[in-house]
């Protein structure tokens, strides 16, 4: 790797780790944006990489979420009576109950949804274009509903997740925890896609999005990679969802779990303002939506939706390249595009 | 019977996207924020003392326009793009719609009182409001004016001939550009209808909007592009199909039936269409 | 037997008999020639041996296995492709990738999705892109070729899967009069040196006349005459054919 990545590698990881300490008043919202990070990158799996745009991959996030806080609670008080409740907590982790549930209850809310993913994605990701995304569009609000109606988490209502034990620091302790819990799963999953996307997995992913009939006519079994795609979307996007379900400390499912409307379509507008099909493009797309989405809630409260809307329909409209497509204009070396003239021009010969 | 006349309107808002995808391949997101904003519309008359009945006549003018304009500053950039870009554009008119109605007209939800009485049929065994009668006549009437002006009016025909073949229209004289505009206005009007007939039979609320949007792709992509009988017969299909989900699963998962619905027709057309291998396009 | 053997295959689309009781069988190691005016049904025909479309009547043969109902990647994987007529390659990739993932994979159990690309592949890739002149273009994105080049690039992928048997669909329809030459020697090469048996389509005589060995006509979706190019060339029913006749 040359120098420049290293150091930039480097200083992002400096900043990541000390960054608590920099902003503390921030913790909370650079934990998000970690976890943004996640859900632009793992989108982009789908829609930048193999060109099959979902709108529903916030059902991944959704069912992580549940999934992280039931088996936290359920396995050691009554998941029934702990959302009847709706607030009345008279159950309390001691510490160690409190570490064993939530680590059970992440590995799970990774393993679940991609279990889920496995199952449905033979039928949903025979589906293309147009067709796919609004099925998943449909898939992804459909949970949120009908995690509504389901009484023992919480129904309409949403459910509580487990408070931080006590007697083990204060709430600076607790934001600290899960900040760095969203930075390392930030990391881990950059990491793991930069690997993936290097092997010919990532190539494959490509071709399907370039013309899939044609990878298929060339004998790759694209269901297979589709399938394995989506499945390693939902690990991570699962695991962000428990996480990020424990940080706000409320679960409520049309809103935050499977909030259809907003998160699953920031992971859309993150990856497509960076700059779809890179690798950097989703984790800067990222980090500069949540910057503008901040700065809508501080200068625009009120009409920060309707902002956000307006943003969505410029950056589709006037900016679909995103961020890297632009950089790429302009500075084509510097991303191994060697638009040699004479090159473009040769003719072809043959002796 | 609920249901039937619930389909109708439902086939009535169909239409419009069906018009829109065919003539200009643009997939319409906001369709539900267009019917919501155009029963708003009913709503201030009503609350401006005038009876909501003749929002179907200004409704669907109002709406007019703003379809026209919403075309003119966005819909024309992303015409030609791929259908992807549209979606998200489209998309993003639906929240900066919902979030505007929200901010101004508040988040309650509201009714436009027709005050229309009702119809007690059989000995009092079935109740009809007659202003759900009302809906379907006037979704009935509405969805005959349109296919008539389509069939004979100039207009109608340069939009069809656009729909075929743009590129020969342009060719033969006709102005594209006006063609898209005029469609996507028209696809607000019948929006605006169907939205006046909503706020006088059910509620009107800043975020219902989506369940109308999937609810006509579903009855377009169940009837097809070019077909109005099957889009009426879809629309009732499905209208039947929510009452009865309403009556079986309860009012709470109504919506999810709806969606899930959607998604069950999709995948069991992955699935014929694979046997012949083919996918749907 | 032939290594492709078709049999009173049926393909209708619709009303459209797009092919009607069409035989024909292709010896191993031959070049074949598929010919006959627009619309006769060759691309269809093409279509249902590679099961693009599954074939309404009649059988399908490769290397006497029975190939009519498998999908399509897996009859690649037996070793038949086909090329596009209107190019088929991945445009947003550069043409050296284009090639790498045209190599025909060997699938070892779960994680080989997850394998790395040799780097041998890449001399094979490059040398294959000499092979059809597309060398000083590797480093191109294939959307920005040319059409004439895609169907270069095209034709090097397939002979990177190492098929076969191959299906050309017109592979000189724009390629540079000048070239052509050079392509007709390369498909021979194919043929001779790494043994690929071809079936070709194609418009221009010429070319047709100078690689096949045995030509199959077709005219409205039917088998109008087969013979060596000699009684083709001569043959009154595929000259009134392409004439219009009627």
């Amino acid at each position: 790797m040359s120098r420049n990545k290293l150091i930039g590698y480097g200083l992002l990881l400096v900043f990541g780790l000390v960054a608590p300490f920099l902003f503390p008043a921030f913790k909370l919202q650079i934990s998000i944006m970690w976890l943004l990070v996640v859900l632009s990158l793992t989108w982009d799996t789908q829609g930048g990489q193999m060109g099959y745009n979902s709108f529903g991959n916030i059902m991944f996030f959704g069912i992580g979420m549940y999934v992280c806080s039931s088996f936290h609670i359920g396995m050691f008080f009554s998941l029934a009576e702990w959302t009847e409740g709706g607030g009345e907590k008279t159950f309390l982790h001691t510490s160690l109950q409190y570490f064993q549930g939530l680590s059970v209850g992440l590995i799970l809310s990774g393993i679940v949804p991609a279990i889920v993913a496995a199952l449905i994605g033979y039928g949903i990701l025979g589906l293309r274009g147009h067709y796919f995304a609004i099925c998943t569009l449909g898939l992804g609000i459909a949970m949120g509903e009908i995690a509504s109606g389901i009484e023992l988490i919480g129904a309409g209502q949403g459910m509580t997740t487990p408070p931080w034990p006590k007697g083990i620091g204060g709430v600076e302790l607790r934001s600290q925890f899960y900040y760095y819990l969203c930075f390392a799963l930030m990391v881990i999953t950059f990491l793991f896609l930069r690997w993936v996307y290097q092997t010919r997995f990532g190539l494959v992913l490509n071709a399907i999005r370039d013309n899939e009939d044609k990878a298929e006519a060339m004998g790759i079994h694209t269901m297979r990679y589709k399938i394995t795609g989506w499945v390693i979307s939902a690990f991570f996007l699962g695991i962000a969802g428990g996480l990020m379900g424990n940080m706000i400390g409320y679960i409520e499912p049309t809103e935050i779990a499977f909030a259809g409307a907003s998160y699953g379509v920031f992971m859309v507008l993150m990856a497509i303002l960076g700059g779809k099909g890179t690798l950097w493009g989703p984790v800067i797309g990222a980090i500069v939506f949540h910057i503008f989405k901040e700065g809508f809630w501080i200068f625009f409260l009120g009409w920060q939706y309707v902002a956000l809307g307006l943003l969505i329909v410029l950056i589709v409209v006037f900016f679909p390249e995103g961020i890297m497509g632009w950089l790429r204009e302009k500075f084509p070396e510097r991303f191994g595009e060697v638009i040699d003239e004479a090159d473009r021009k040769a003719q072809v010969e043959l002796e | 019977m609920n249901g039937i006349l619930l389909g109708i309107l439902f086939a009535l808002i169909a239409y419009g996207m069906a018009l829109q995808w065919g003539v200009m391949n643009i997939i319409n997101i906001a369709q539900g924020e267009l019917v919501i904003l155009g029963g708003y519309i009913a709503y201030f008359m009503f609350k401006a003392g005038i009876h909501p009945a003749f929002g179907i006549i200004v409704s669907p003018i109002i709406m007019f326009f703003v379809g026209w304009f919403l075309y003119k500053a966005v819909i024309s950039r992303v015409v030609d793009r791929d259908l992807f870009i549209s979606i998200l554009a489209t998309f993003g008119i639906s929240i900066v719609t919902q979030q505007l109605m929200n901010s101004v007209f508040g988040s309650d939800v509201v009714v436009a009182q027709s005050n229309f009485g009702t119809l007690m049929l059989f000995d009092n065994s079935v109740v009809l409001p007659y202003v759900k009668l009302f809906s379907g006549v006037v979704s009935v009437v509405f969805a005959l004016i349109l296919i008539l002006y389509m069939k004979k009016s100039r207009l109608g025909r340069a939009i069809r001939a656009t729909a075929q073949n743009a590129k020969a229209a342009k060719i033969l004289g006709v102005d594209t550009e006006k063609v898209y505009a005029a469609t996507f206005g028209i696809n607000a009007a019948l929006c605006g209808v169907a939205g006046t007939l909503i706020a006088m039979t059910f509620t009107l609320h800043p975020y219902i909007g989506l369940p109308y949007t999937v609810r006509s792709f579903m009855i377009v992509i169940i009837a097809g592009l070019g077909n109005l009988p099957a889009v009426a017969l879809s629309g009732v299909g499905l209208g039947v199909f929510e009452e009865f989900a309403d009556f079986i699963l309860g009012t709470e998962f109504r919506i999810a039936a709806v969606f899930m619905l959607l998604v069950v027709i999709l995948v069991y057309r992955r699935f014929k269409l694979s046997k012949k291998r083919e996918y749907l396009k | 037997m032939g290594i492709l053997e078709v049999n009173q295959v049926y393909k209708y689309f619709g009303g459209v008999k797009a092919n009607e009781n069409i035989s024909l069988s292709v010896e191993q190691g031959t070049i074949v020639g598929l010919i006959g005016p627009n619309g006769s049904g060759k691309t269809t025909l093409f279509n249902s041996i590679v099961g693009t479309h599954p074939i309404d009547k009649g059988s399908i043969k490769f290397e006497g296995k029975e190939v009519s109902e498998l999908p399509i990647p897996v009859v690649a994987k037996l070793g038949l492709l086909r090329t596009f007529q209107q190019t088929r390659i991945y445009g947003k990739l550069d043409c050296i990738q284009n090639m790498l993932i045209s190599h025909r994979h060997i699938e070892k159990g779960l994680l080989s999705v997850f394998a790395k690309i040799p780097e041998e592949l890449n001399d094979k890739a490059e040398k294959l892109l000499k092979f059809v002149g597309l060398y000083q273009k590797r480093k191109l994105r294939a959307g920005d070729l040319s059409f004439g080049q895609q169907k270069l690039l095209e034709l090097a992928m397939a002979l990177m899967n190492e098929p076969k048997m191959l299906l050309l669909d017109e592979p000189t329809a724009g390629i540079n009069p000048t070239l052509i030459n050079g392509i007709i020697d390369r498909l021979i090469k194919v043929n001779k040196e790494f043994g690929i048996t071809l079936l070709v389509i194609e418009h221009n005589m010429r070319v047709i006349m100078s690689l096949a060995q045995k030509i199959f006509c077709l005219a409205h979706g039917q088998m109008l005459a087969e013979g060596t190019p000699e009684q083709i060339k001569n043959n009154k029913h595929v000259i009134d054919a392409y004439l219009g006749a009627e």
